[in-house]
């Protein structure tokens, strides 16, 4: 079904007009900051229940808590058939371990050794994992098993809470290695 | 048709065998059906020849039918699968480019690259939200997003881990679509994002945006603004219909010769920000590591690149005679300019015809006229896009960033040609 509508008789003026590419409509339309409008304004609350992006400054963590002590029983549960016992890795990706190896033949990137961000631990556990089963976990159970994963790797110690105020604080080993390519035109 | 072979008249212009591109180029193609070139594919066994009359002509054929599908005999010609251990719906599968000829790769058999399988998404449900550094924060339905002003282009899109095979030591004897066939190339014709972002609003401190997909891994990349405002697009139809499942249904960004992972599919939410959300997939992963343990991230445009299709990997030749060497090259700054192919392992070169159209962050079609001998050749092609920017041998390309780069990897594919015909993957 198509209706007429407002981009249609846009595109019809334009047409008119003699501006026969939809393109010079389009931009037309971006610099006169014009659009057909047809969004609809999201609310707080919808707004909130949707984003699950953290930022490396920690903006959007939930509120929660965890430790590694608490993240171990968890991981023993949901994490083990996939990533093994301590994060040995196998049959997916390794997750401790590989400090020192970044320049060897064969580097081992792990959390540990390669991510330079604590917060994306918990962005990533948060969105996609349990493989089977994501979204599924609590906002403590996301911050125990951050924190279990960071103190495998001899990054923060077994009783120290992660919670939205310490996650961001975490500096992680490989932090300054990373170089953005990126050149704004 | 000539009884002579017009081939006699054909110019050589470079090492072991290579013949002018004329061949190819307009008014040349009575001569290039008398020259007899042939495309290597799979011979069958017996033909309906005169006097034979064909069987499907003596009744009457196949109902019509409302969606259509291949010839049977097409069957062989698919998408090569490799799913991660344990699951079934996250790893990738690859075009199998030495089956295609043109530039648009069928739906059907565009690459895939998924990380928590496909969802399939009620369009009726599905909802994209706007959200961040704005003025108005916005929801739209795919019913709103489809009475927007589209915009329709052919354009490329190519994995940025594709050919990462050939950074091992020792050349995998597998084809081109194995090797190589993590790129694609579609009409994708969707909304402009800016349109969108203008909309909501942009924020002073406004400087990159977040793109979440609505699968189960919540696929999450971040993208400079200047990329959004310049040529992005949300992608809603494909080569004319609407996307299949696995390339984003109902809605994907689509971001015109970056790295495809950035392309989120099935997007659902877009978070305008100061600064890159550093999620796994621009950290942990699609991140270069160099040699001094430095890593390159945010290395979004895809270089300059081609590869022959046909002559490739796995072919067996069907004696000495003329040929039609036939590939892709492609470059996410531009167009191709360009493209050199040699016969003799890069000693020699001549420049191929590009076939219409050549458009920019497209697949271009090159082919090149060549007499095989019946001898041992090395078969390579060189692209060269509109910056002038050259597609480097292997060897130049790992000598300058190492072998655990892992990702971008775009030099010069060399097939080689055995005296028995075989053609393999060699590093040259």
């Amino acid at each position: 079904m198509r209706r007429a509508n407002a981009v249609d008789l846009r595109i019809a003026a334009a047409a008119r007009a003699g501006a026969t590419a939809v393109a010079t409509l389009v931009s037309a339309l971006a610099a006169a900051q014009e659009g057909p409008n047809l969004g609809v304004v999201a609310t707080p609350e919808q707004v909130a229940a949707w984003d699950l992006t953290i930022l490396p400054d920690g903006s959007n963590l939930p509120p929660g808590r965890g430790t590694a002590r608490e993240g171990a029983a968890v991981y023993m549960e949901k994490c083990v058939a996939c990533h093994g016992r301590e994060g040995a890795g196998q049959p997916n990706d390794r997750l401790v371990g590989g400090h020192g190896t970044l320049t060897d033949a064969e580097p081992v990137r792990t959390i540990g050794s390669y991510w330079p961000y604590a917060t994306t631990v918990f962005d990533y556990i948060r969105r996609a994992m349990p493989y089977t089963a994501p979204q599924s976990l609590t906002a403590d159970e996301t911050y125990a098993l951050t924190a279990y994963l960071l103190y495998l790797n001899g990054i923060i110690r077994e009783d120290e809470e992660m919670n939205a105020e310490t996650l961001p604080k975490v500096v992680m080993p490989n932090r300054d290695n990373f170089v953005n390519a990126y050149e704004p035109r | 048709m000539t009884t002579h072979d017009p081939g006699e008249a054909l110019e050589p212009v470079a090492g072991n065998g290579l013949l002018h591109r004329r061949l190819f180029l307009t008014g040349g193609a009575a001569t290039l059906g008398a020259a007899g070139l042939t495309l290597l594919t799979a011979r069958h066994a017996r033909a309906a020849v005169p006097p034979e009359v064909p069987q499907w002509m003596k009744a009457p054929g196949a109902p019509l039918s409302a969606y259509g599908a291949r010839s049977p005999y097409e069957a062989h010609v698919e998408r090569m699968v490799g799913s991660q251990p344990g699951t079934t719906g996250s790893g990738g599968s690859r075009t199998p480019i030495e089956h295609l000829e043109g530039i648009i790769t069928p739906s059907a058999l565009h690459f895939e690259r998924h990380h928590s399988g496909v969802p399939e998404i009620d369009p009726a449900q599905h909802r994209l939200l706007i959200h961040g550094l704005v003025e108005r924060p916005l929801i739209f339905d795919m019913e709103a997003l489809c009475r927007y002003p589209l915009v329709s282009r052919i354009q490329f899109l190519e994995c940025s881990g594709n050919s990462a095979g050939n950074n091992a030591p020792e050349p995998a004897m597998v084809s081109a679509g194995a090797i190589h066939g993590l790129i694609s190339c579609s009409e994708w014709t969707g909304v402009p994002l800016a349109i969108l972002l203008e909309e909501a609003g942009l924020r002073p401190e406004a400087r990159w945006l977040v793109a979440e997909g609505a699968d189960a891994a919540a696929m999450s990349r971040s993208v400079p603004l200047e990329k959004a405002m310049d040529d992005a697009i949300l992608a809603i139809y494909q080569n004319g219909e609407k996307l299949r499942p696995e390339q984003g249904y109902p809605l994907r960004l689509f971001l015109p010769g970056w790295e495809g992972n950035m392309s989120v599919k099935w997007l659902r939410r877009i978070k305008v920000t100061s600064q890159p959300a550093m999620t796994k997939d621009e950290t942990s992963k699609y991140s270069d590591l160099l040699p001094d343990g430095k890593a390159l991230q945010f290395t979004f445009p895809m270089a300059v690149k081609s590869v022959i299709t046909s002559p490739s990997g796995g072919m067996l030749m069907q004696g000495p005679g003329l040929y039609q060497i036939s590939g892709l090259a492609w470059s996410g700054a531009g167009r191709v300019r360009r493209v050199e192919v040699s016969a003799d392992g890069g000693r020699t070169w001549a420049e191929a015809a590009l076939s219409d159209p050549v458009l920019p962050k497209a697949l271009t079609r090159f082919r090149m006229a060549w007499r095989w001998d019946g001898g041992p050749a090395v078969l390579q092609s060189r692209a060269v896009d509109e910056t002038g920017a050259v597609q480097p041998t292997r060897a130049a390309l790992l000598a300058e960033r190492g072998a655990q780069y892992r990702y971008h990897y775009h030099a010069i594919q060399s097939w080689r040609v055995t005296e028995s015909g075989d053609v393999v993957n060699t590093y040259a």
